[in-house]
């Protein structure tokens, strides 16, 4: 998996070209004409809106939409969608991270187009997430810039980084039970691109977010430590430090524990290179240390 | 016994008329076995009632076991903690055998599961190195630490004490079951009957979805846990005992399920408004101890050391209950004090090791089942048998979970039950005694 050149076949032509037949996993969605009046129930495609440009046609955001500020939060949820309370914005345009509770025929009965933007499985992903979600507002000339943009930061921090002989080891750590994430998901690809080894890969498969015991992860000693869970537990170098066990962690010693914000880990837009950026910068630091 | 001899014979295979247990029975003639048995005349008249022939060993003794109670209970207060009383004699010494073969069972049980969990972990370190390592903390024969400093540190910082919390939350899971059993009446009463489970998951869910971004819930969970599980249990016995507790203990039993049901659904609710906080809940409440520290252990010892205390102190109690309300009141027990005293510990235990491990299952109902099956159905061997089987059960489910997926984690619930459920499948078919 590359990170360059995945060029996504849907190309952005005119940027008004309505009424729009686009192809989702769901089947083909028809957007009548350039929506005016966009209900976003997920935070991933809430940023792709703002992103290219089509926050002031959104009207209302879900509960968990926390970015950019200035997104309509509203108290709708994407979790236990209420068919009523979205109608209630007279979207003409929803986008979802998932068809929950068919919520996608549901408001097809109500003739509301919608996108179902499920998490990208990598960053080409994301690319064409953000192309599709242009296209289906009409800033598809924006969504040109903004993918380029993302890619050559990406590039940028990629080939800042010399893969050293010997990989560093990280812990990506979702909570203070010690829940990982391997390679196979998302964000261990990030893991992947910087050249880390990434220690959750050793448990067994089938399982994409396994629970690590605080033993393993004590013995394996990794040199980067990322948490992903500031927020939502509290956690921090400091907490870190002081679990039992775990200030024999090189990461610890060395202070290699990158503290990142959950939404950032968790929603795969733009932002995805804050993240690469903090983690590189660590993985820069340490290895610096070690040459 | 009670029949004398019919036909002339010897060593004849009997089934008993109330177990259905066979046995050998010698007919009345000298040498057999139910000769030594004593009992009064008000029993046998008992027996006579209800079984037609010959009485296998075990029933007789069960038996004499209530004769004995009925016996002692004028002297044996709620307290509990004066001497048994004059059992026949030869009750005494069956129960006296029983203990001396099955207490040192239990106990090299325990201590087995104590150097299996000790010596089981993603790290590998062996026997031999961690007896040195702990005699050169303990500093007794200036032994040099034979390990490196993380292995020092995974062993005597993160596995001892996640070994010794497994032990303390088995032990009391075990015993504040066989005391709900015993107070209840109720072969299907476990640790969570009243709504501790219900009540502490509401206050580890609260606790979660309402702690503000950015904090460390800390001490905050399991205090909160601790606290909606004893609301929990509280509000069940006042709500049974206004709505008639003294008819007995099914509306209390009642009151528990409705107290629960009332509280889940609050739970659900929270659950479903900060959805966020779901993995963070689930995993709670799949309970388990991935991160189990000294701290933990610190905090709940004297709950549970406490409770388990007091639950065996009252395990003769305990045996009086088993006969009834009414018979039980007969021998002078205050049976509704005795029934909150012993509820309100087992439950204050419980809540305790529910707060540092989250719901952990089937340890509290059939660890006391087992002891009842192969050792006595009498409490005075149930209480102190489960609290030292409980502890080794649980050590070694945590070791397999630690385990099985290893470096990945297993929740504990699933091994419990997946390696005791057939454990204890194979048990009730062989056993021939009673569940209750």
């Amino acid at each position: 998996m590359v990170a360059c050149g995945g060029s996504t076949p849907t190309t952005a032509t005119s940027a008004s070209s309505f009424p729009m037949s686009l192809t989702t996993a769901k089947g083909t969605v028809t957007i009548p004409h350039r929506p005016a009046r966009i209900v976003s129930l997920s935070a991933t495609a809430t940023e792709d809106l703002y992103a290219v440009g089509a926050g002031t046609q959104v009207v209302a955001v879900d509960t968990y939409s926390t970015y950019p500020a200035q997104a309509p939060r509203t108290s709708l949820s994407g979790f236990k969608p209420n068919i009523e309370a979205i109608a209630k914005y007279q979207p003409d345009l929803v986008l979802a991270a998932d068809d929950t509770d068919n919520l996608f025929e549901q408001l097809s009965k109500l003739q509301i187009p919608v996108l179902v933007e499920a998490p990208a499985a990598d960053l080409n992903g994301v690319y064409g997430e953000i192309n599709q979600i242009a296209q289906a507002t009409g800033h598809s000339a924006q969504a040109a810039s903004v993918v380029s943009g993302i890619k050559e930061q990406v590039n940028a921090i990629v080939r800042s980084v010399r893969p050293p002989a010997k990989p560093l080891k990280v812990y990506h750590e979702l909570d203070q039970t010690y829940y990982s994430a391997t390679s196979g998901t998302f964000i261990g690809q990030m893991y992947k691109l910087l050249g880390l080894q990434n220690i959750a890969d050793a448990a067994p498969g089938g399982n994409d977010y396994p629970q690590l015991s605080a033993e393993y992860i004590t013995s394996s000693d990794p040199d980067l430590i990322v948490l992903a869970d500031t927020v939502c537990c509290g956690q921090s170098a400091a907490t870190v430090a002081t679990r039992p066990g775990w200030s024999a962690i090189r990461a610890v010693k060395t202070g290699a524990i990158v503290p990142v914000e959950d939404s950032i880990a968790s929603q795969w837009g733009p932002r995805i290179v804050l993240l690469l950026q903090a983690v590189a910068r660590a993985e820069k630091s340490v290895e610096g240390s070690t040459a | 016994m009670a029949r004398p001899a019919q036909e002339p014979s010897s060593g004849i295979i009997k089934t008993c008329p109330l177990c259905e247990e066979q046995f050998e029975c010698a007919q009345g003639r000298p040498g057999c076995w139910c000769e030594t048995v004593v009992l009064e005349r008000q029993t046998l008249a008992e027996i006579r009632a209800v079984a037609y022939g010959c009485v296998c060993p075990n029933c007789l003794s069960s038996f004499a076991l209530r004769e004995s109670v009925r016996r002692s209970g004028d002297g044996d207060g709620v307290d509990g903690s004066q001497a048994p009383a004059k059992a026949p004699p030869d009750i005494a010494v069956r129960s006296r055998g029983v203990s001396a073969v099955w207490a040192p069972v239990a106990l090299g049980f325990l201590a087995g599961a104590l150097l299996l969990g000790l010596g089981t972990g993603a790290a590998s370190i062996g026997p031999a190195s961690i007896i040195a390592s702990l005699l050169a903390h303990i500093q007794v024969f200036h032994v040099s630490p034979p390990l490196s400093s993380v292995d020092d540190a995974i062993l005597w910082q993160i596995r001892a004490p996640r070994v010794v919390l497994a032990a303390l939350v088995g032990g009391m899971l075990a015993v504040a079951g066989s005391a709900y059993q015993g107070v209840f009446r109720n072969p299907l009463a476990d640790p969570y009957l009243l709504g501790v489970a219900a009540g502490a998951g509401l206050g580890a869910t609260l606790a979660i979805a309402y702690t503000a971004a950015g904090t460390d819930i800390g001490m905050l969970l399991p205090l909160a846990a601790f606290a909606g599980a004893l609301i929990a249990v509280i509000a069940a016995y006042v709500l049974g005992r206004s709505a008639g507790g003294v008819r007995g203990t099914s509306t209390l039993i009642l009151a528990g399920v409705i107290v629960a049901l009332f509280m889940t659904a609050i739970q659900t609710f929270v659950q479903q408004q900060r959805s966020d906080t779901l993995r963070a809940v689930y995993s709670w409440i799949l309970g388990g101890f991935g991160t189990a520290d000294w701290h933990s252990v610190v905090v709940v010892v004297p709950y549970i050391a406490v409770s388990s205390v007091i639950i065996l102190l009252h395990r003769r109690v305990l045996d009086v209950l088993s006969l009834g309300d009414e018979e039980a009141a007969s021998l002078g027990i205050d049976v509704r004090r005795a029934r909150l005293v012993i509820v309100l510990v087992a439950t204050a235990g419980t809540a305790a090791a529910v707060a540092v491990s989250g719901l952990i299952g089937f340890v509290g109902i059939i660890i006391p089942h087992t002891i009842r099956l192969l050792v006595s159905p009498s409490y005075r061997a149930i209480v102190p048998l489960s609290l030292l089987a409980g502890a080794g059960f649980l050590i070694l489910a945590d070791a397999l979970a630690r385990t099985i997926l290893s470096p990945a984690e297993l929740p504990i619930g699933v091994v419990t039950a997946f390696f005791g459920a057939p454990f204890f499948a194979i048990l009730l078919r062989t056993s021939r005694r009673t569940v209750m």
